[in-house]
Formats: C-alpha cells, sequence, structure tokens
C-alpha cells in the first residue's frame, strides 16, 4: 500500500522534482543520489506517520536535507566535477504547494546536441522519464554496467564541458527542439520496432513536453503521431508474433478513445500556419486510424502528405511510403515508376526491394518479385519482418511456378 | 569557462594556397579576432607551422626518443588555436561556428584543482 503510494510519487514527481535539485545544487549526481534517498526516506516514514498531505513538498524539503548532508560528508572530498552552468537565481518557493516546473532545463540539456544520441536517449529516459539504469539496460539489450557508464560518461560531460543548463534562446530554440524531438520519436521508434516497453514512455514524454510547449505545432504533431500509432498497437502483430499489415489488421483492437484523443491533438497542431514533419505524418497516421475499414483509406489525401513531406525533407524513405499510396490511389505501375533511381540512396535498405517485390507480384510479375524479395531477405534484420517477407515470397515462388 | 578551439586543416590545401587564398584567409581570421575582442573572449591563439615542420618526442623507460613529423599521420593536422573565454558550451560552440576553419575541435580547460 504505502509502497504503491510511493511508486506513484515516484512516476508523478521524479522529474520535477530532480529539475529542482538540479538547479538548486548545480549537480546532477548529487540532485539524482538525494531524490533517490528522499524516496527511500519515504517508504520508511510513510509506514509509520502515513502519506504527508504534500508528498512533493515532503519528498523536495527531505531531498534538499539529504544533499546537504551528503555534501557535508564529501566536503572533505576534493570535488569531482565543476558545478553546472546554471542561468538565473533560484526559483522562490514562498508556497511549497506550486512546486516551479523546471523539467524544461532538464530535457534540454539532456538532449543537447554536444552528446552522443545514444546518450542523450539514456539520459532522457533516466531524468526525466524516471526509468531506472537497469530499466534502461534491458530495454536497449546492454549491460547495466555498460548503460550505467554511458550515462555517467554523459553527466561527466554536461559538467566538465560547461553545457548548460537551461532552455535554450528563442533564436536556437527551433533546431533545439528539432533535436529533443528526435530523441524523443527515436525512444518511440524503437519501441515500435522491437521493444514495446518503450513506446509508452515516449509517449509518455511526448504528453509532458506538450504540458510545457503547449503552442508549439510541432510538440502537438509528434505527440499526435505516437498517440495514433500507438493506438493500433494490439493489431500489429498476430498471436504468433507476426507482423500483421495495416489493411489487414483487425481494426476492432485499435483503441478508438486513444485514436480520438490523438485526432484531438492533432487538430491543436493543425492550427499553425505551416505544417511540419511531424504534424504531416500525424496527419497521415489519422487517415488510417480513422478508416473503418482498410477499404475505406483516403489514399489520394495520403499520397498528397507523402508528397509534401517528401518535398520538405528530401527523404527516399518518405518516397518508399510514398510509391506505397500511389500503388492504392493510382495502381502499382505507377507506384513502381516512383521507385525508379532510389536504389543509389538506399543500397542497403531491405525496404525498397520489399515495396518493388509487393508491387510486382500485384502486376503479375511474379518471378520478378521473388528476385526482389530475396534480395529484400538479404537486407532484413528483424524476425517479425523476416517471417513476413519469407511468406510472400512463397506466394509468389508458388504463382511463378505455376505458371 | 575557458576553451582551446583546435583547428584542423588539410596541410597541403594551405601549403598550395596562393597568395591571394592566404591573404583572404588571413583577413578572416582578423575577423573572428574581431567578433572574439567584441565579447571580451580572446584569451589567445596562433597559427602553427605545417605538420611536416613538427618533431614528437616519445618517452620510452627514461629516454627522449624523437621523430620527424607529427604524432599522428592524418590527414587533418592541428594548423592553430584560438583560447576563448565563454560563458558556456553553447557560447564557445557559437565561436567555433564563426571561426574561418572547415573542422574545429573544442576543448574545454580542465577544472583548475582546488588548493589544499
Amino acid at each position: 500500500m504505502i509502497q504503491n503510494r510511493v511508486e506513484q510519487a515516484y512516476r508523478e514527481h521524479w522529474a520535477r522534482l530532480l529539475a529542482l535539485l538540479t538547479g538548486q545544487f548545480r549537480d546532477m549526481d548529487l540532485a539524482e543520489d538525494a531524490l533517490q534517498d528522499a524516496f527511500a526516506d519515504a517508504v520508511r516514514t510513510w509506514r509509520n506517520d502515513g502519506v504527508p498531505s504534500n508528498p512533493a513538498a515532503w519528498l523536495l524539503t527531505t531531498a534538499r536535507r539529504r544533499a546537504l548532508d551528503r555534501m557535508r560528508r564529501e566536503a572533505s572530498n576534493a570535488r569531482r566535477m565543476p558545478l553546472l552552468v546554471v542561468d538565473g537565481g533560484e526559483p522562490e518557493m514562498a508556497d511549497m504547494s506550486a512546486i516551479p516546473d523546471e523539467r524544461l532545463r532538464l530535457i534540454f540539456t539532456c538532449c543537447h546536441p554536444a552528446l552522443a544520441q545514444e546518450s542523450r536517449v539514456a539520459l532522457t529516459l533516466r531524468c526525466v522519464g524516471g526509468l531506472t539504469t537497469p530499466e534502461i539496460a534491458r530495454l536497449f539489450l546492454v549491460s547495466e554496467t555498460t548503460l550505467a557508464a554511458r550515462i555517467g560518461r554523459a553527466k561527466k560531460k554536461i559538467a566538465m564541458a560547461g553545457i548548460p543548463y537551461r532552455v535554450p534562446e528563442s533564436g536556437d530554440l527551433a533546431t533545439r527542439l528539432d533535436g529533443v524531438l528526435a530523441v524523443v520519436y527515436l525512444i518511440f521508434t524503437q519501441g515500435y520496432a522491437n521493444r514495446a516497453e518503450l513506446a509508452p514512455e515516449a509517449v509518455r514524454l511526448g504528453r509532458v513536453l506538450a504540458e510545457l510547449l503547449p503552442r508549439e505545432p510541432e510538440v502537438l504533431g509528434l505527440l499526435a503521431l505516437m498517440m495514433l500509432q500507438h493506438a493500433r498497437r494490439l493489431a500489429r502483430f498476430d498471436d504468433g508474433g507476426a507482423l500483421v499489415l495495416l489493411a489487414d489488421q483487425d481494426r476492432e483492437l485499435w483503441r478508438w478513445n486513444e485514436i480520438a484523443d490523438g485526432l484531438a491533438v492533432l487538430n491543436r497542431a493543425l492550427a499553425a500556419n505551416s505544417l511540419g514533419t511531424y504534424a504531416i505524418q500525424a496527419s497521415i497516421a489519422a487517415h488510417h486510424a480513422t478508416a473503418r475499414q482498410a477499404a475505406d483509406t483516403d489514399w489520394e489525401r495520403i499520397a498528397v502528405l507523402y508528397a509534401e513531406l517528401e518535398r520538405l525533407t528530401g527523404s527516399p524513405v518518405v518516397r518508399l511510403n510514398r510509391a506505397a499510396a500511389v500503388a492504392e490511389w493510382q495502381g502499382p505501375g505507377a507506384a513502381l515508376n516512383l521507385l525508379a533511381g532510389l536504389d543509389e540512396l538506399l543500397p542497403r535498405h531491405h525496404r525498397l526491394p520489399a515495396t518493388r517485390a509487393e508491387l510486382l507480384s500485384r502486376l503479375g510479375r511474379d518471378t520478378e518479385a521473388v528476385e526482389q524479395y530475396d534480395r529484400a531477405l538479404e537486407l532484413v534484420g528483424d524476425n517479425s519482418e523476416r517471417a513476413f517477407l519469407c511468406g510472400r515470397r512463397d506466394v509468389s515462388a508458388r504463382r511463378a511456378a505455376g505458371r | 569557462m575557458q576553451y582551446a578551439l583546435l583547428i584542423y586543416q588539410v596541410d597541403k590545401h594551405w601549403a598550395e594556397a596562393d597568395e591571394a587564398e592566404r591573404a583572404r584567409m588571413y583577413a578572416e581570421h582578423g575577423k573572428f579576432v574581431e567578433l572574439l575582442n567584441a565579447h571580451d573572449a580572446m584569451r589567445g591563439g596562433a597559427e602553427l607551422a605545417l605538420s611536416a615542420n613538427a618533431t614528437t618526442v616519445r618517452r620510452n623507460n627514461g629516454e627522449a626518443l624523437l621523430t620527424d613529423g607529427p604524432y599522428a599521420e592524418t590527414t587533418e593536422q592541428i594548423g592553430g588555436y584560438y583560447i576563448v573565454e565563454a560563458k558556456d558550451l553553447d557560447q564557445a560552440l557559437e565561436f567555433a561556428k564563426a571561426c574561418p576553419a572547415d573542422i574545429v575541435e573544442v576543448r574545454p580547460f580542465a577544472p583548475a584543482s582546488e588548493p589544499g
């Protein structure tokens, strides 16, 4: 019971308290250790004295005391690291019930472009997501030692190199925000591809960002995109764990209430004058998510959105997706033409031969389709996708032999 | 905080640059120094002679071994450096972006160890 209340407080308050303590003590390790201490104290104290009326304020006071204890104990040791560069004074906290929200500073520091992408991901999950080091290590299939060392190195660089603990100035904000969104979306797509437990963490981070930056269209666009994709999670794999294509998914398994929530967020993103890449992707996801049957999908609109996304990103992967939409709208022949010339840009990407194979098979050119499936199977890594491609290849091979 | 901006360049490009090209580069560095001065950030720096002029000294069991050339034979070599004062890494990176060089490594000074 008390354990549950402490866990609930952890989920609700970890990042906010860590952000405040980091700003106050200008030391990420000290802030984190002291906050851990406070949660451990809570388990003991709340059991005896009951849960305090304001758990967050109790945790903050306790963590501050624990931090001061630690500083006194370690005072004799030489300082290990320089203090963080922090802008501005300490926030006034006359009223303990209104704990200031400084999570944005924490997020921008964890996602600083001077850190390696994998460090940004690990730090963000640890500091903002509140996941423990063993949890993150499990999610990324690396040892706890490796993950702890990665987080340790990143924190050390933040202090040593003077990565500032602050929200970037308005001139840099847009670029830096792109970097933050990329980290969150990377966490989501990793979850989407093979570590299912990561996706909800990414959605949670997306919600935090949308709460902190409610007027940024791309923040809302990313959140909507993740919510709309995540709402289909139960339909994406069959009982044997094999990937189910969107067209074949059992739409009864989609979470329609989550889709409605995602659409509401998307509508806020679409209020902006120009659409960013996440809002466009969310719009595409929305067209899929609102089709009651696969046949109802508005492929023309989706193809147009992909064309716009391709114009913004110049990405050959987007061209692939666009081709798949064009195949539904104007037929496999038109789509095949769109794939011409992509081989040089995507030499090792299994989805190019896989898409081409699918289109050839629909045109009845099964012998060529089998060749392309074989090529795709050489390149694919993921097991569920491999099984799917094998199945499709066999269908084409049987048809080619039957001729 | 102080940072070293280490400039890496392909020696051959500088060796083969003509008079006009060199004058243009020096003018750009002059402008960069003005920018640093405007922020009261310039703390030192120098252009270094090409790496072919370097001698590397290695201590091995108390013996100093000399080799002709730079420590590492890479395509790009350190061609010069600036020492700048910046309030944080973001500002140091702004300076590095303004520095007229293809590759700039930004290295923070190690913190001074406390006395005692």
